[in-house]
């Protein structure tokens, strides 16, 4: 009479993840916030450490990959890794506090636990990047999904030719990592900044990040075709407008990468939360180059 | 492939040996307005309430392998931090005794999704591995278009398929288990006159179809007409209720919360299955909605059943069982809108 035996599909020992075991699904990294800077009113920078020294030396992660951050009882949300990826699982996650996680998130002391599992998605191609002049354009909080390949960039500076970062705020207020501004031009980059609306300290360029975006092409004369790749990140209607321009000035679209966001509820090709058409952007993206992105409906 | 065939009142002998499991099957629930059997799958206590001549149920099995809400993990707090314990929560093998090649179709497709190469889901698979299938054939019902769908016979996925032959019961069997529960029952070779018998019922069955998808060139059409209008119109028929979602036997979609004790000692983190066609579906925090229109989300149900799907697996989501054209409250179906998408007007 017992024919049908029972088939239990998860080991005892629920040890750690490789994407095909059944035990990954659920499994997370314990991690402690180490500590928080407030970055803006909104945005805070959380520096999270994986409690096992073994498995935070273990964790790699690439340049545009990102994690789901659980707090338990609150709740689970994607976020892109900010830090350099040759600090393992010592990750920084920038996080505008806007929804319930988020806000909850935004007042908690440092010491809390959280869960991290990934990394997840694809990344920026940095390494296929190097010998080349680089174009890192973020709008608002753009900027956070792009630190991490500026900091590989950085860490690798003599492969890379010129680099230019441009990134647009709506004020000055809201700019983010400001602290590390004067370091980025240390290493020869090109920082460029405009902000939407200026207040009384603002010596800066006042307008929309597409008039940098001119200049820096007419300066290239409107020739991009050798040797340039472009990051661009930012909301959904700053895509439109920069992708068209880097286009026009005959950048392969296969060299232009963007970063898209999408609601997700588990970050493993599951839930379908953030499917574009049926491509998931948990496994497929969040970095696409601009041929995938115009090759999929309602992508932007 | 083996067949066989044993008499058809042997057929109690088979639900008796079975009987010890945790057994699922067709039952009749209630009457509809017009006096008509309403069937649901649910646990089958005595062989009487199997009901293997039903039309189609009006939930697909979703419910034993994808349960509307469904704990991920549980976690034990304290002041020091938590622990995670994960709960597959599947405590004995269940036999499914009934179902229609659609039904059994829809288990394959997804397999392909859930228990895949990456990532693949513990908890369905879990139930998964642990499901024991008896398929039986059907009488296709006007709103079937399975046979458009390639999903009206099913080769794979169940343990053994049974075909009325009038005073026997026609059997295919996939499995060594099946094999060996089936000697318990007087089997014997089919004659050649069942296998007559067997090939005439079939015909007779394909005959009867009579709901039809043109699925010809469907991807690049959903393609070429993303922009068409025919999608506001259905917009404004759809309710946004999910409902196509709920009895789909193929829709996965979920939702993940989390929620705290109230004794503060612990926590849950549960899934509850989701529909593309709820307005929050694709929002994310700070208020931006990917697909804000019921006519995007309606859209995107069929992009992603018949064209997404597609693209990844070779083969449509949709296992034209019509349940969602049934219960849709606008009386929306998949034929009529597919129809509207290649003609480009929709039908008053």
């Amino acid at each position: 009479m017992n024919r049908l035996d029972f088939v239990d599909v998860l080991p005892v020992s629920q040890s750690y993840k490789r994407k095909s075991d059944l035990s990954s699904f659920e499994y997370s990294y314990k991690a402690e916030i180490t500590s928080v800077y407030s970055l803006t009113d909104t945005e805070k920078l959380y520096q999270i450490r994986i409690v096992d020294s073994e498995q935070r030396n273990h964790f790699t992660f690439k340049p545009g990959q990102f994690v789901m951050l659980e707090l338990p009882g609150i709740g689970e949300g994607p976020f892109s890794i900010s830090s350099s990826p040759t600090r393992h699982g010592d990750i920084e996650l920038c996080i505008r506090a806007v929804g319930n996680m988020t806000k909850f998130l935004s007042k908690v002391p440092r010491g809390t636990q959280v869960g991290i599992s990934g990394p997840f998605g694809t990344s920026f191609p940095v390494e296929e990047m190097e010998n080349s002049d680089l174009l890192l354009i973020a709008g608002g909080l753009g900027i956070v999904p792009l630190r991490a390949p500026l900091f590989s960039v950085l860490e690798n500076r003599s492969r890379y030719k010129q680099i230019d970062i441009i990134y647009g705020a709506r004020n000055p207020s809201e700019l983010l990592f400001t602290y590390q501004y004067q370091m980025w031009r240390q290493f020869d980059i090109n920082l460029e900044i405009i902000v939407d609306q200026a207040d009384a300290d603002w010596q800066g360029p006042v307008g929309l990040i597409t008039e940098i975006l001119k200049k820096r092409i007419e300066a290239a004369g409107n020739d991009l075709s050798k040797n340039t790749y472009a990051i661009v990140c930012g909301p959904p209607v700053m895509f439109h407008f920069v992708c068209d321009m880097l286009i026009n000035a005959q950048l392969p679209m296969q060299k232009i990468f963007v970063s898209l966001e999408r609601r997700m509820h588990c970050g493993r090709g599951k839930c379908c939360r953030c499917n574009i058409g049926a491509t998931y952007t948990c496994l497929d993206g969040p970095v696409f180059d601009y041929w995938s992105v115009l090759n999929m409906k309602e992508a932007i | 492939m083996l067949f066989k065939v044993f008499p058809r009142n042997e057929l109690e002998t088979l639900y008796d040996v079975l009987a010890g499991y945790h057994l699922v099957g067709p039952q009749v629930r209630a009457k509809d307005r017009g006096g008509q059997d309403i069937f649901a799958f649910d646990y089958i206590h005595s062989f009487a309430e199997l009901r293997l001549d039903f039309t189609s149920t009006v939930h697909s099995l979703k419910r034993f392998l994808l349960p509307p809400r469904e704990n991920l993990s549980s976690f034990n707090l304290d002041n020091s931090g938590w622990e995670k314990n994960v709960d597959l929560g599947i405590y004995k093998p269940h036999v499914f005794f009934g179902l229609h090649p659609c039904d059994i179709n829809a288990l394959n497709k997804l397999d392909k999704v859930l228990t895949g190469s990456v990532y693949p889901d513990p908890f369905y698979t879990g139930k998964r591995k642990n499901m024991f299938i008896i398929g039986v054939n059907c009488s296709p019902q006007p709103w079937c278009f399975c046979k458009s769908m390639g999903t009206d016979t099913v080769l794979s996925g169940f343990d053994m398929f049974l075909t009325d032959l009038g005073d026997k019961y026609f059997v295919e069997i996939q499995s060594a288990i099946a094999y060996d529960i089936l000697m318990e029952l007087p089997i014997a070779e089919p004659t050649e006159t069942d296998h007559r018998r067997f090939v005439e019922l079939m015909d007779e069955r394909n005959s009867k179809f009579s709901c039809q998808v043109d699925n010809s060139d469907l991807t690049k059409i959903l393609d070429l007409e993303f922009q068409s209008p025919v999608w506001q119109e259905w917009g404004k028929k759809c309710m946004s209720c999910g409902t196509c979602a709920n009895v789909c036997p193929t829709c996965y979609c979920y939702g993940v919360k989390e929620y705290v004790d109230l004794d503060l000692a612990g926590a849950t983190k549960q899934r509850h299955l989701y529909s593309c066609n709820l307005i929050d579906f694709a929002m994310v925090s700070g208020g931006h909605n990917f697909r804000p229109e019921s006519s995007d989300r309606l859209k995107y149900r069929y992009y992603h059943k018949h064209r997404g799907f597609q693209e990844a697996y070779e083969e449509s989501l949709c296992v034209g069982c019509g349940r969602c054209g049934q219960a849709c409250l606008a009386g929306i179906t998949v034929p009529d809108v597919i129809d509207s998408v290649r003609r480009q007007e929709v039908s008053k």
